[in-house]
């Protein structure tokens, strides 16, 4: 039985009933990961002998329930059993963390995340660390300091960035679900590339605890799935207020596979002009189009709605970005983990040529800029003034969710393209996220949902929603998914 | 329309890019003050290269200068509301010190060990 075409809440359901286990689900995954590992290489490292001890450790549970004459299926967690994928830029006691950067090759944390501590005790199983862009900094995942991964659908193209390895573990049936991190669009690109529903979560909803940071007021954690259920089910699992994070947000998260199925009707959803110009592909626009089409013979109401400040997004994001990048790069320095350069006499030294050997082009260049526009004598006339522009970014959403529910724009531009065919020109790439780049500013949820394919390659549909709305925003994913028949696809 | 579309805008941004503007006068002193200050060891030929690809990019902000923002309110963060948080004040298990030291390149006798700090 070829259990990794199944999505998670499937095989959770058939442990429950006792018609599987979950060391028949590990080593079926595992199966197929390496079968598709060599084309793909998703994995910066396999934790195989980990995830099979995990699924053994379920089994041995199953079996006391059982002898104990009680039900089994009431009384496992609801990810018991699910393999999952976490992005290398969260921590993982025991298993290497690198965040596929050279600066923190052999790392091993000494805690987990709190993202991972809760898909532990939701009783997922780990079937290993995602290859990403060197510290989530990328589009394409080719900005790796170890190897590009490659699109499950066409191994000559990109699965997009930054968390390219999550993605394309999951479209590709490695995982049936995992974790990325979304700064800029790192969740959702990758996700529409690769064909799969990813989630941003509104900023403060997950902790990050663990996650190796980026730009601290951007960085979100959130779940790659293969449909909307098993999205809703991972949100479940991560969300809620944490302790160790002082930007959690102290609300209670509701049970988001409740309201899935309630419909879209009378939901009001807006269309933004701005993210559907010319530079749009015509078959990403059309499905897309087609998309909130159907969405409106459901019975949503649609119009169209405009965010003004949207260009101005992309300058926000490459000042703000960089600048909490190159304080929180501040910590890679020889000391308390990571290699050390040698032959250095003086700290000062070793500190510079550890850096430098340590850290990646890209990463370099965004240390560069981060610190240029924080240093004196720029900082106002940079700095201070996106903080200014990221209020107008910001109102140009409340204004919107006054009227509207939900916004539905594209994810990408472009269908996944071509492997080095961006990475000679940094200012290319960076175009890649400029419908995804707003939301983080604004810090309100967004979720890519498979809207068809163009030419054998997968568009996403991007849904917009109200902050700590993602109940909504889930709601409308599912109620698409269901009546387009686009969910649940593996790449063969 | 470019104002309104970030993909058109983007494109723009590209193209004058491409065709040699806008740019910030950013100088080799300039990336060295930089990378000196972000405690990067880079070649020449990265600083040269920098000179050219930072200036690229840091012009193109200078865009923002379009919008009025005198009254506007800097953003740091899309939290609803911000408070100091504190843990309560109970005494409780921290890592242990030689899980702490574990992944340190060089470590002496329950301490960080670096190269000389205080010059001779």
């Amino acid at each position: 039985m070829e259990l990794w075409r199944l999505p998670g809440h499937r095989l959770r359901e058939l442990l429950g009933r006792g018609e599987v286990s979950a060391l028949e689900i590990a080593q079926n995954h595992l199966e197929r990961l390496e079968a598709k590992e060599p084309q793909i290489s998703a994995f910066l490292h396999v934790n195989r002998d980990g995830a099979l001890m995990q699924a053994g450790v379920i089994d041995d549970r199953i079996r006391q329930l059982r002898q104990a004459g009680e039900d089994v299926d009431a009384a496992l967690p609801p990810l018991a059993g699910v393999p999952v994928a976490i992005k290398d830029n969260m921590c993982t006691e025991g298993v290497p963390t690198t965040a596929a950067s050279k600066i923190l090759r052999d790392y091993v944390p000494p805690y987990d995340a709190t993202v991972v501590r809760r898909l532990r005790e939701a009783g997922a199983v780990m079937m290993g660390k995602a290859n990403c862009d060197e510290f989530a900094m990328g589009s394409s995942t080719e900005n790796s300091g170890y190897f590009p991964t490659k699109n499950p659908w066409d191994p000559t193209r990109v699965p997009g960035g930054s968390s390219g390895g999550s993605a394309a573990a999951v479209a590709a049936g490695e995982a049936a679900a995992s974790l990325g991190s979304d700064t800029g669009g790192s969740i959702r690109l990758p996700a529409s590339l690769c064909g799969v529903v990813g989630v941003k979560p509104t900023y403060g909803r997950v902790s990050r605890y663990g996650l190796i940071a980026f730009g601290s007021s951007l960085d979100q954690i959130g779940p790659f799935t293969r449909d909307v259920e098993d999205a809703a089910l991972m949100m479940n699992a991560i969300s809620g207020h944490d302790p160790m994070d002082s930007t959690s947000a102290d609300v209670p998260a509701p049970d988001f596979t409740e309201a899935l199925s309630a419909g879209v009707s009378g939901l009001r959803i807006g269309v933004p002009r701005e993210y559907f110009g010319p530079g749009t592909e015509p078959g990403v626009d059309k499905a897309v189009r087609d998309a909130i089409a159907l969405l409106e013979r459901l019975g949503a109401r649609v119009g169209e709605c405009s965010l003004p400040h949207t260009s101005y997004a992309l300058d926000v994001y490459y000042i703000i970005a960089p600048a909490e990048a190159s304080a929180n790069l501040a910590r890679y320095d020889g000391v308390r983990y990571g290699p050390r350069a040698a032959g250095a006499v003086t700290v000062g030294e070793m500190y510079a040529r550890t850096r430098a050997a340590g850290f990646g082009p890209e990463v370099r260049r965004r240390i560069i800029i981060g610190t240029y526009v924080l240093s004196a004598g720029y900082y106002d006339a940079f700095y201070l003034k996106a903080q200014k522009v990221r209020t107008l970014v910001k109102r140009d959403f409340d204004k919107v969710f006054e009227e509207f529910d939900l916004l539905a724009t594209p994810v990408s531009p472009t269908v996944a393209f071509p492997l080095g065919s961006k990475v000679a020109d940094p200012l290319s790439m960076y175009l890649s996220d400029v419908c995804t780049i707003p939301i983080n500013l604004a810090g309100v949820p967004a979720v890519s949902v498979p809207c068809g394919m163009v030419d054998g390659l997968p568009v996403g549909l991007q849904l917009i929603g109200r902050s700590l709305d993602e109940a909504t925003l889930l709601r409308a994913a599912y109620t698409y998914e269901q009546y387009s028949g686009n969910g649940g696809q593996v790449a063969e | 329309m470019v104002a309104g579309n970030p993909w058109l805008a983007a494109r723009t941004w590209y193209n004058a890019i491409q065709k040699g503007g806008p740019f910030m006068p950013i100088t080799r002193k300039d990336i060295d003050h930089v990378a000196k200050l972000a405690l990067l060891d880079l070649s020449d030929a990265e600083k040269e290269k920098m000179v050219e690809q930072v200036g690229e990019i840091v012009g193109h902000f200078s865009r923002l200068s379009e919008l009025d923002t005198k009254d506007v309110p800097p953003t740091s963060h899309t939290l609803p509301s911000v408070h100091n948080v504190l843990r309560p004040d109970i005494p409780g298990r921290t890592l242990p010190q030689d899980k702490a030291l574990r992944e340190a390149p060089d470590a002496l006798k329950g301490y960080f060990k670096v190269p000389r700090v205080v010059e001779e």
